[in-house]
Parts: structure tokens; sequence; C-alpha cells
């Protein structure tokens, strides 16, 4: 409600009364009062389109785009439903707005969008991206995604969120405005990280191990699920086979005909049940979908800490290398081989002067490296605290979502074997009719 | 029991009626001398009947009247096949079993027997049943040859088969008016010594059978009449039916096969997640044991349909190849009548022996059709009963298995919330 969020303000969002300006205060308050948007807005993804047009090179393309739609929260009430804002966005403004929250975020486990290509398809399940149960499914996906981030006590305060959801134009503007891309690191920077990091915090590298198993075993079991989805649809399919030859053979018989020829139509009706029954358990492997792309975002922020370790560890190692030049400098010994050692034997010892010279300089990139140092300390602290902060979130949402998950599952299994039983009992009576 | 006469009890309009003894009429005498011949008639149906025409209308409606008080459920004669047991011997292994007999017929010396036979003994007995009433349907045996090497013919499996198809051999001859008073049948449930009575080669076979036997093939049908014709084209469509639905079963068994496969792969995998979870560790083990837990009802749903349903499937595809054989010879009979009217009607001069030979084929010819008419009924009744009770069972299977399952997942479900 709004009284949590502390705003004695009431957003009209949607009310074709307000002017401009009024509408603009109403967002810029929104966007205030920072988390929970979720509970100021409802959002929804409530529809799915095809449409056509020129791509990047100019090249017709078809492509589906859905309909985002916002509301104030508390703005349904008797008699009153107002229409809801709305504006239309592709699959691949959802991935930039990802992007966006990845490298802003880091320290984030970002919400993992759809699968951008079916996979772990049983047989009679599409994987063409243009097919209806597929588009369905990503606009569901596409709303969880949404209404996570909007719930997300960090993320729901961004601006660029915010932003997509209520403005169609000039979004992809204000994203690449925020210079992000600038931000991202490079993958080659972050691989040689993982493997030159020395001391990377042992929290992380269980987590990284976590994420891993977790990977492995949700993708392993998405795998089997399909397996067991096309087995069980070849043996609903067959009893129909039951319900023709049951017609044909009741055409032969005198009083066993009637009975026969009911129960076929029962095992017509057994074999078209499955439809149903499959359909509503893609529902399940979309949920264990989205955790095993949530291990993916997880492991992200693993290497973001690895990257932040290493660069820490190298500045360190950076600054005491330093101070060591600068005390055999000082002292005048050479412990450590250096060609400048070598060649000044051989072409003859430094000036003082020159030593003096050199002593400053190093003197400059210690101060240089202290900071950084200190910097960099700051930033790994500061980087291990909120990410800690946001993963224990994460662990607590998994267990939750994950938890319901397989219980909705079972209740799927249950509703199965009831309406089993509801079909064998009709062909059961028809038969002792015969 | 007369253990000298060879007649056994046959449909034969030329046998003597007072030989066919009334399962009602226990008590009675059954050989009962020709003077009471009549007498014992009019008692079954009432009315005074002419035993003396061999085209025997009265053996017809005696038969049919037979046929209506054992469908009102009055039998005298029960009997069992169970508790199978290998023997090994030096010489070979097999399998025997119990058969008992529990009936109130005085053809039978003591009320109760309960003795051991092998598959060889019901194969003999089938064979002899069917030498000697050829104009009757005899139930079909399970399979004789099996596989070696491709089925174990002693595996429990295999032997329970068996014997539920030797069961209902034995329960089906019994239930048949005709068949079950057959002295071969009387000798296999009660001779302690079976091998010597099969090597005294006893030729317990019957004037009918006899003429029957000596039908010589070769003639060829004029015209079949409707109601056989009609019996044929039933047979051969049921035949195809059968063989569809065999398929489907097959298929069906193939299918849940593959399904209780990944079952087993996918159950493990839960557990196998829950290892390295916390809060997570309880709901995927119960998940995973749940999924263990319905793969074994699928498997036993599974079996039921190898175990119980194909078989008595099969066993029916047999059972038409008997019928299928029956409806020929009764084709070669009537095709022998024809050929000899015929044969009457060229040399009409030839009276001596002629009108005897003709009148006789006509007479078996008459018989046969009103024995296999008979049979045909009461075989359509036993094959609705049949396959009630099959399909039936086959639902009920199902129902127990979604039962099962149900079952099992509410009970983990609510363990978890």
């Amino acid at each position: 409600s709004m009284a949590d969020c502390g705003s004695e303000e009431v957003a009209v969002i949607g009310n074709t009364d307000i002017t401009d300006e009024e509408s603009q205060d109403n967002k810029n308050n929104m966007m205030a009062e920072g988390s929970c948007l979720l509970r100021k807005m409802e959002i929804s993804v409530a529809e799915a389109e095809k449409r056509t047009g020129k791509n990047a090179v100019n090249m017709q393309e078809t492509y589906t785009v859905y309909l985002i739609e916002t509301r104030p929260a508390d703005s349904v009430t008797e008699g009153h439903n107002p229409v809801p804002d709305s504006l239309w966005r592709r699959y691949s403004e959802f991935e930039l707005l990802r992007n966006y929250l990845l490298v802003t975020y880091p320290f984030i486990v970002i919400p993992p969008l759809p699968e951008k290509r079916a996979e772990f398809v049983w047989h009679k399940l599409s994987a063409d991206n243009m097919d209806p149960d597929f588009v369905e499914r990503r606009r569901i996906g596409l709303e969880n995604f949404l209404l996570r981030v909007a719930s997300h006590p960090v993320l729901s305060s961004d601006k660029i969120f915010f932003l997509f959801l209520t403005e169609e134009n000039g979004w992809k503007e204000a994203v690449f405005e925020t210079g992000f891309l600038a931000k991202s690191d490079s993958r080659l920077k972050a691989l040689n990280a993982t493997f030159r990091v020395k001391n990377p915090d042992k929290r992380f590298s269980e987590l990284k191990h976590y994420s891993d198993e977790l990977q492995s075993v949700t993708s392993q079991l998405l795998r089997v699920r399909a397996r067991v989805a096309d087995r069980l649809y070849g043996v609903y399919k067959v009893h129909g086979n039951y319900g023709r030859v049951f017609s044909e053979w009741s055409a032969i018989e005198k009083e066993m005909g009637d009975g026969l020829q009911s129960a076929g139509h029962h095992m017509d009706a057994y074999a078209a049940s499955v439809d149903d029954i499959l359909e509503e358990e893609e529902h399940y492997a979309d949920q264990l979908k989205e955790y095993l792309f949530y291990a993916e975002a997880v492991k992200a922020v693993c290497r973001k800490h690895e990257l932040l370790q290493y660069e820490l560890e190298t500045a360190s190692q950076d600054l005491a290398s330093k101070k060591q030049q600068q005390e055999e400098l000082a002292a005048g010994t050479v412990r450590t081989f250096s060609f400048k050692g070598m060649t000044s034997k051989l072409f003859g010892q430094e000036t003082p002067e020159q030593r003096e010279a050199k002593l400053k300089v190093l003197e400059e990139q210690i101060k240089e490296g202290e900071v950084t140092v200190t910097e960099k300390t700051l930033e790994c602290e500061e980087f291990v605290k909120n990410a800690w902060k946001d993963i224990e979130r994460f662990k607590e949402q998994k267990d939750h979502d994950l938890r319901e998950a397989l219980m909705s599952y079972a209740v799927m299994q249950i509703s199965m074997c009831k309406k089993g039983i509801q079909v064998w009992t009709n062909a059961k009576e028809c038969f002792s009719k015969m | 029991m007369s253990a000298g006469n060879a007649n056994s009890l046959t449909s034969s309009g030329q046998q003597s009626i007072e030989e066919v003894s009334h399962p009602l009429s226990a008590e009675e005498s059954v050989l009962s001398s020709p003077d009471t011949a009549n007498a014992d008639l009019s008692l079954l149906n009432g009315t005074p009947v002419d035993t003396s025409s061999p085209a025997s209308s009265s053996s017809l409606v005696n038969r049919l009247q037979l046929d209506d008080d054992l469908n009102g459920e009055t039998h005298d004669l029960f009997v069992s096949v169970d508790d199978p047991k290998k023997h090994v011997s030096t010489m070979e292994t097999y399998i025997t079993y119990r058969v008992t007999t529990k009936t109130t017929r005085t053809e039978f010396d003591l009320p109760e027997y309960s003795l051991r036979r092998r598959y060889q003994d019901f194969d003999w007995l089938r064979n002899k049943l069917e030498e000697s009433q050829p104009t009757h349907l005899v139930p079909p045996l399970p399979e004789k040859f099996v596989m070696k090497g491709v089925v174990d013919r002693f595996s429990e499996e295999f032997v329970e088969t068996r014997r539920k198809a030797l069961d209902k051999f034995l329960k089906r001859v019994a239930d048949h008016p005709v068949l079950s008073f057959n002295e071969n049948f009387n000798v296999f449930l009660t001779a302690k010594d079976l091998n010597s009575y099969k090597k005294q080669g006893l030729a317990l076979l019957t004037k009918m059978s006899e003429s029957v036997k000596n039908v010589t093939g070769g003639y060829k049908l004029r015209s079949r009449p409707l109601e056989f014709a009609a019996m044929l084209d039933y047979l051969d469509v049921f035949t195809q039916k059968l063989g569809t639905i065999d398929r489907i079963a097959q298929r069906i068994i193939k299918e849940q096969s593959e399904y209780l496969m990944e079952l087993r792969d996918y159950g493990p995998l839960y557990s196998s997640w829950a290892a390295f979870e916390g809060e997570l560790q309880k709901p995927l083990k119960s998940v995973s044991e749940c999924v263990t837990s319905c793969a074994t009802a699928l498997e036993e749903l599974t079996d039921d349909m190898s175990e119980d349903f194909l078989p008595v499937l099969r066993e029916y595809v047999l059972y038409i190849e008997s019928m299928k054989n029956v409806l020929k010879k009764r084709d070669q009979v009537q095709a022998e009548y024809e050929a000899k009217l015929e044969a009457i009607v060229v040399r009409k001069e030839e009276k001596i022996g002629v009108p005897m030979d003709v009148e006789k084929c006509q007479d078996r010819m008459e018989c046969f059709n009103a024995d296999l008419k008979a049979d045909w009924e009461r075989w359509q009744n036993n094959k609705r009963q049949d396959f009630r009770q099959l399909l039936t069972g086959m639902a009920e299977k199902n129902i127990q298995y979604y039962e099962k399952v149900g079952q099992i997942v509410r009970s983990m479900y609510k363990s978890q919330v």
C-alpha cells in the first residue's frame, strides 16, 4: 500500500484528466520513493503480437512485441477500473535492460529472462520461436522478470527500469546515455581474474561451486523431464487406438456392442487428456529453467568478486614491489635482479642526481599506489557486503520458490491421477454393461 | 461308471438317447435301459418325443434344454488347477499341477479327487476330446511349444500364466453339457495312473466320431447355409479385431516400459540435488522417494497387462481357430451329403444301399449343425462373459494404479506442507 512507502501523494497515473506536469510529478514521486515499486504499481505483460518491419540491415523480419501495462496499485476500486498505461517492447529491449542492470549492479543477482530459444523440448512441443504456445510462455516469463525486478529492494528504484515501463520512445537513447557499455568488464579480463586470483573470499568460492552444481542438476532434470513427458504422451495416445477398434468391433456384436462403443469414447477422452496435462507441466519446467538461469546470474556476481579481488591483489602487489624498489634504491643495494642494475654495472653507476630523480618518481608512484590499494580495498569490502546481502535474500527466495514449485508439481500429479481414475471408472462401467 | 462301455456320451442321433444323462438328474440312474428312454425324455421337456428318427430333433431339444439349465447355474462338477510344482528327474525336468475335482455326479465313484497332471496330460485330453467329439468345439490349450532361450519355461510368471490357462480349459470342459460327460475327461480327472490308460489306447470313440472321421475330404460345398456363413464372417472380423487389440496392448506395454525407464532416471536426480541443498533437502528427498514409488506402481500395472491381459487375448485367437476347424468339418459333412444326394439323382436305378448312405449322411449333417449351433450360442455367451471380465479387469487395474500413485503423491505433499 501507499502508506508503506511513506508517500502522501496519490499516484493517478492512467487518469487522462491530469496535465503533463502532474503526470511527470507523479512519475517523479514514484521514483523518489525508492524500494518496492511493485507495491505502488501494477505491472503486467498483457499481450503478445506479431510485427513485421525492417531490421538494422534493412531486411524484412518478423518479430514479436509484448504489451507492458502499468497502473497505480490501488487504482482499481468498486466501479472504477481505469485503463492502464501501456507500451510495446520486444525481447531484444528486455535483453538490453537486463544487460544494463548487470553492469550497473554487479553485486546483485539479476533476475534472468525467459530463454531466448526453446530448449529441453519434448517432441510434440515446438522449438519454433513463433509458436503460439512458446510465445505465451515467454509472455509469462517476461512478466515474471519485470515483477522480480520491481519487487527487488535495490533494482526497483532504478530510473532506467522505470522508464522501460513507462517511456516507449527515447528509452534506448536513455540507456546508452548512462554509458553502461563502457563500464562492462570484458570477458577476457574476467576469465583472466578467475584463473589468477590468489585469495578469493571462501564464501564466494563455495557459492560458485554451489551454482555449478545447481546448473548441472537442473539441466539434467530438465532433460530427463522432457523425456518423461515424451513417454507419458506416448502411453496416453496409444490408448486412443482402443477407441477405434472398439467401435469397429462393436459393429459385429449384438449385446456387447453398446458397452464397447461407449468405452471406446472414454479411451478417446483419456488419450486427449494428456495434452492439457503436459501443457500444465511446462509451467513446472519453466520454474526450473528460471533457477537454471538464476545460477548463471549468481556466478556472474562471483566472477565480479574475483575480478575485484584480483585487481586489489594486483594493486597490492604493484605497491609492494614499488616499495621494495624504493628501499633498494635508497640503500644502494641491488637485491633483486634488474636490467637497470646490470646496465649500470656494465656502463657505469648512476649519478646521485639520477638516483634522486628516480626516488622522487617512485615516491609519487607509491603514494598513488597506496591510494589505489585503499580504494580497491574499500571497493572490495563494499562489494562483498552488498553482494552477500543480496545473496542471502536470493537464497531465501530460491528455497521458497523451488519448494513451492515442487509442491505445485505434486498437486498437478494428484490432479492427473484424479482424471485417470475418473476416465477408467467410466470405461469400467461401460465394460461391465457389455 | 460303466468301465466296459466304450461308448461315450455323444450327441449322435444313432446313439441311444438314454445314454445322455441330464445333469439335474444325476441322482437317477444314468444307464437306463432302452425301454425307459422315452420316459426319461418326456420327463425332461414334458412332451413325448420320437426317438426313432435318426435326425432326432429330440436330441436337439434335449441339448438346448441342457444348455438352458446349465446357464441357470446349476453346476454339479467343479474342477480347478493349482499348485504348480517342479519335478526333476534324470531324464527331464517338468511341472505338474494339482487337479482337484468336486462332484455329485454318479459317473464318478467318489465325490472328490485330487491328483497331479502335467501339460502332456492336458494335451492328450484335448486331442481325445477333439477325436471323440468332432462336432463340438473343444476349448483351446495354452501354446504347447515355447522357444527355449526366449521364454523361461520354469519362471514363476510363465508357470502361473500357463496354470491359469489350464484351469480355464478344464473349467470350460466341465461346463460343457456334452464334453463334461466324455469318458476321457472322466479318466483324466480320476485315474491315478493316466499313463497306462494312454498306453491301452482305449479308443473311446463314438459311432459319430467314427463316421465323421470317415468323411473323406475332397467334396466341394455347394452353398453354405446363411447362419454358418455368418459365423465364419463374424470369426474373420473378430480375429482381425483381436489382433489389433493385441497389437495395441503390446504397444501400451512398450510405451509404459519406456516411461518406467525414464522415471528410474528421474527420481534419483532429485536425490542428488538434495545432497547439496540445505532447506530444500527434505522436500527434494521426498520428491525423489515419491517418484521411485510411483515407478514401482507403474511396473506392477505393466506386469499385469503382460501376465493377465495378453494371454487371454491370445487364447481367444486359438479358440477361434478351433471353431473355424469345427466349421470346416461341418462343411465337409454337408458337402459329402450333397454329393451323395446328387449321386442318387444321377443313378436313380441303384436303389440298394444308397438311401441308407444318404440318410446316414443327412443325419450326420443335421446333428452336426445342431451341435454346432448349440456350441456357438454357448461360445458367444462365454465370450461375452470372458471379455466383460477381461476388460473390466483391465480398467480396474488402471484405477488401482492411479489410486496408488495419487495416494503416494498426496502423502508426500502432506508431509511437506
